[in-house]
């Protein structure tokens, strides 16, 4: 149960790091060069803030997004391509930092699940269609029986 | 005193669980009508117990009881009364016994109303909502007591947590808890008919009343959270594809699958295998969406309750109660007879798809919410599955869903004409067609894809009336004989219709954030912020007071070209007890659109960090989903779809055989 340590070691750093006033993209770390802004901004919408739970880092108030947002700035602004932002961050962090993983041997079945449910529900349906078959449904039991003779017994129309 | 007597009363409820496990499926077994009969009263004693004891706690949380650990670590004598009430759910204890008083009603319900129901069936129904109940009241005694005493008490509480004290918070949890839990009696009666071995048609009448009721508050409260969380955290974010949203979300995707798989079933006894596991799969993925918020295994913006330790004792409830009923299905589901005749054109086959699409979606969620989770715990490796991956998979799998709905809705049953049908969906499709042309040619600055989407969205709403109307709409008949037609129609199509309106509402908000205006800026008092056809000005800053906060607000001026539109008042809230600051986002809705300010830190020069939006047409995200709840209600107002339907139908029925067939709709 490693994982569930971990996980918990991990909401403790959340639990210390909630109350501070940071917020998400302040004001002062906004890019002169709007192309470049928008780019840092998508870029920053991919990235995982590492010490929140599932939020971007264009999202987070950590301390830690924001010392994120600033880097990929800077990288933007020495004139790298967006590729290049991510795989010097996914090298210093690792996938983890990726929103959207990468396809791998890893997360495989992951990307694969969609196709694979899909195909296996058409593979279903197909079948269903071409089998036209029909089973007897169950007998009646002893009270159902009972009943069904009181009612055509009865008089009262239905 | 009172608070004893709630405990008491707590423990007494697990003991006639017990009973209302056992006793009935003996009963059913041996053919012993008084063991049978006992399932009634249980269920309805069982009702009156939680409801006291859940009395009892509100009644400790309204007067302060600090002895109360629970009162103690969640509450405050100065707060509103109303978050008093609602801080009783506002913790991981009170909401699991708020979880299991919901479970009670759904048994106490189906005891009371479905009289009409075979004995048998509804004995073994309320048997397997005890076993859950027996779990649940365990689980709360044993790790998770609301009534645990402190001594000495403080002198004063803690006070709950300053997210949580909003009145959309409020009522969250137990409008989510309702969709969660009622699907819990959609899952007993799937049980229930595994263990008799019997399923048809009749089944399928009367759950879907019940799976009704629990898609409609499960769809309000969805979009309640995601409401909550767009005007509390303050990005303007309305979903985040946390675990826990999704785990929301889960539920909601298997229901509305077993809702259509479900009618299928009555109305042609098709896919009746898949409908039972179906309902099983809702309630499974509603208990783990209990056990992933409850157990700490994903720490989260929303997930406010957490302790792994509880953790290992909601795995063994998962296990039991997901893996049980697929071992029974398993062995059963073979035996029960199956008649699948399926034209490939027709509207079952329609619905078919739709269902798998849906539970395409609802697998992808399901991955991707824990892939992380089992490749870590597997390897070791921390991988992030976020938005851009579930955008990424989920679009293209909307899309189709979409496309589909006015078809399906407009096909007939059995032998449909699918040229006819197109048809008559071509006067939406036209529409849909035109409106992101004109989009894409008059708006500058939005996406392809937002025209697309919001062309999609016109193309749904037109053809979920289509069918209707062309139903009602005749050459040469005057007004008096449509409205007749109108009225006439089953109470079921029109629900469709609105539900299938109420997405496309939906999908309309969704593509109109493409169209959204942002603006993170340092601004100085007077200084004049475009937004879109808006422009705002903050002009001054007030502090108020709150009964236990202290609020710093900028007033603002929404204007037009000059003119004065309205005001709004931004604040940040300091809660000095638990020494957190809240954002509290000042928001204006106009034509169906919100402007959005939320402010940020102050700086000496008297200027103030703020993010401003102008959000187009974001509203309709949940009047949408209002509107599609609002559809479900008029469906269940159709007269064959009441619960206790079978009551009153009972002297026409011949015991739970399908009865004559329906003519079609």
């Amino acid at each position: 149960m490693t994982w569930l340590r971990r996980i918990l070691l991990l909401s403790i750093v959340l639990a210390s790091v909630a109350p501070s006033l940071a917020r998400a993209v302040q004001p002062d770390e906004i890019l002169t060069n709007p192309k470049l802004e928008a780019r840092a901004r998508a870029i920053s919408a991919g990235l995982r803030c590492l010490v929140c739970q599932n939020q971007s880092i264009d999202d987070s108030k950590a301390e830690l997004a924001r010392d994120l947002r600033l880097l990929v700035r800077e990288r933007l602004k020495l004139g790298e391509s967006d590729e290049q932002v991510r795989d010097f961050l996914v090298k210093r962090y690792g996938n983890f930092i990726l929103l959207k993983p990468p396809l791998d041997l890893e997360t495989a079945l992951l990307w694969g699940m969609p196709a694979f449910v899909l195909a296996a529900g058409a593979i279903a349906l197909l079948f269903g269609l071409r089998r036209e078959q029909s089973t007897p449904a169950a007998p009646l039991s002893q009270a159902e029986r009972d009943r069904l003779a009181a009612v055509f017994d009865s008089d009262t129309p239905l | 005193m009172i608070v004893e007597t709630g405990h008491y009363a707590l423990a007494l409820a697990l003991a006639v669980a017990l009973l209302q496990s056992i006793l009935p499926l003996w009963g059913t077994r041996t053919g012993d009508s008084a063991l049978t009969s006992i399932a009634v009263p249980a269920a309805i004693t069982q009702f009156l117990l939680l409801g006291y004891a859940f009395a009892a706690l509100t009644y400790a949380h309204v007067v302060s009881d600090f002895s109360l650990v629970t009162v103690a670590e969640n509450s405050l004598t100065t707060k509103p009364l109303i978050y008093k009430i609602a801080g009783v759910w506002g913790n991981h204890e009170g909401s699991m016994l708020l979880w299991v008083l919901i479970l009670a009603v759904f048994g106490a319900a189906v005891a009371i109303f479905e009289r009409g129901m075979a004995n048998e069936l509804r004995a073994n129904t309320l048997a397997v909502q005890g076993c859950i109940s027996l779990a649940f009241l365990c689980f709360i005694l044993f790790t998770s007591d609301p009534f645990l005493r402190r001594f000495p008490a403080p002198f004063e509480g803690q006070d709950l947590n300053p997210l949580l004290q909003d009145p959309g918070l409020a009522i969250h949890p137990p409008l989510l808890y309702v969709g969660y839990v009622g699907s819990s009696i959609v899952f007993s009666f799937a049980v229930a008919a595994l263990i008799s071995g019997r399923l048809d048609a009749a089944w399928a009448r009367y759950v879907r009343p019940w799976i009704l009721i629990a898609w409609i508050f499960l769809t309000l409260g969805i979009a309640m959270g995601s409401y909550w969380a767009y005007y509390t955290l303050g990005w303007g974010g309305f979903w985040f594809w946390d675990p826990v949203e999704n785990a929301s979300l889960m539920p909601w995707l298997a229901g509305t699958a077993l809702l259509h798989s479900a009618a299928v079933m009555e109305k042609r006894e098709a896919l009746k295998i898949w409908t039972l596991f179906l309902a099983i799969l809702t309630f499974s993925l509603s208990l783990l969406g209990t056990f992933l918020v409850r157990s700490g295994v994903l720490t989260s913006v929303h997930s406010f309750a957490s302790d792994p330790a509880r953790g290992v004792f909601i795995l063994v409830i998962l296990s039991v109660f997901i893996g049980g009923p697929l071992a029974l299905y398993a062995w059963r589901a073979p035996s029960l007879s199956q008649r699948s005749v399926f034209a490939p054109f027709s509207r079952e086959s329609t619905l078919a798809v739709n269902n798998v699409l849906l539970t395409t979606c609802c697998a992808t969620v399901l991955t991707g919410t824990l892939y992380p989770l089992a490749l870590e715990a597997l390897t070791g490796d921390k991988i992030s599955v976020g938005a851009p991956f579930f955008n990424l998979t989920l679009g293209p799998l909307v899309v189709p869903i979409v496309l589909l709905m006015p078809l399906g809705q407009s096909i007939a049953w059995k032998r449909g004409d699918l040229l006819g049908a197109a048809q008559r969906v071509t006067v939406a499709a036209l529409g849909g067609l035109v409106v992101s042309i004109l989009l894409v040619a008059t708006v500058r600055g939005g996406s392809v894809f937002a025209a697309a989407g919001l062309g999609l969205a016109v193309y749904l709403i037109v053809g979920a009336f289509t069918d209707v109307a062309s139903r009602i709409w005749a050459r040469g008949q005057g007004g008096r004989v449509m409205l007749a037609r109108a009225v006439g129609l089953p109470r079921s199509a029109w629900g469709a219709a609105i539900a299938h309106a109420g997405l496309g509402l939906t999908l309309m908000g969704l593509a109109a954030t493409g169209w959204g205006v942002e603006r993170i800026a340092t601004v100085k008092l007077g200084q004049r912020i475009d937004l879109g056809p808006y422009q705002a000005t903050i002009e001054n800053f007030r502090s108020r007071q709150g009964p236990n906060y202290s609020e710093l607000v900028g007033h603002t001026v929404i204007s037009q070209g000059g003119a004065y539109v309205t005001a709004v008042d931004p604040g940040k809230r300091s809660f000095p007890t638990r020494q957190t600051t809240v954002t509290e986002a000042g928001i204006v809705t106009l034509s169906f659109g919100q402007i959005y300010i939320s402010l940020g830190d102050r700086h000496a020069d008297g200027s103030i960090d703020a993010r401003l939006f102008w959000k187009p047409l974001v509203t309709s995200i949940w009047i949408g989903a209002v509107i599609m709840a609002f559809g479900g209600i008029v469906s269940l107002s159709d007269r064959r779809l009441r619960i206790g339907f079978a009551r009153r139908a009972a002297r026409l029925r011949v015991a739970d055989s399908g009865a004559a067939p329906e003519p079609a709709e």
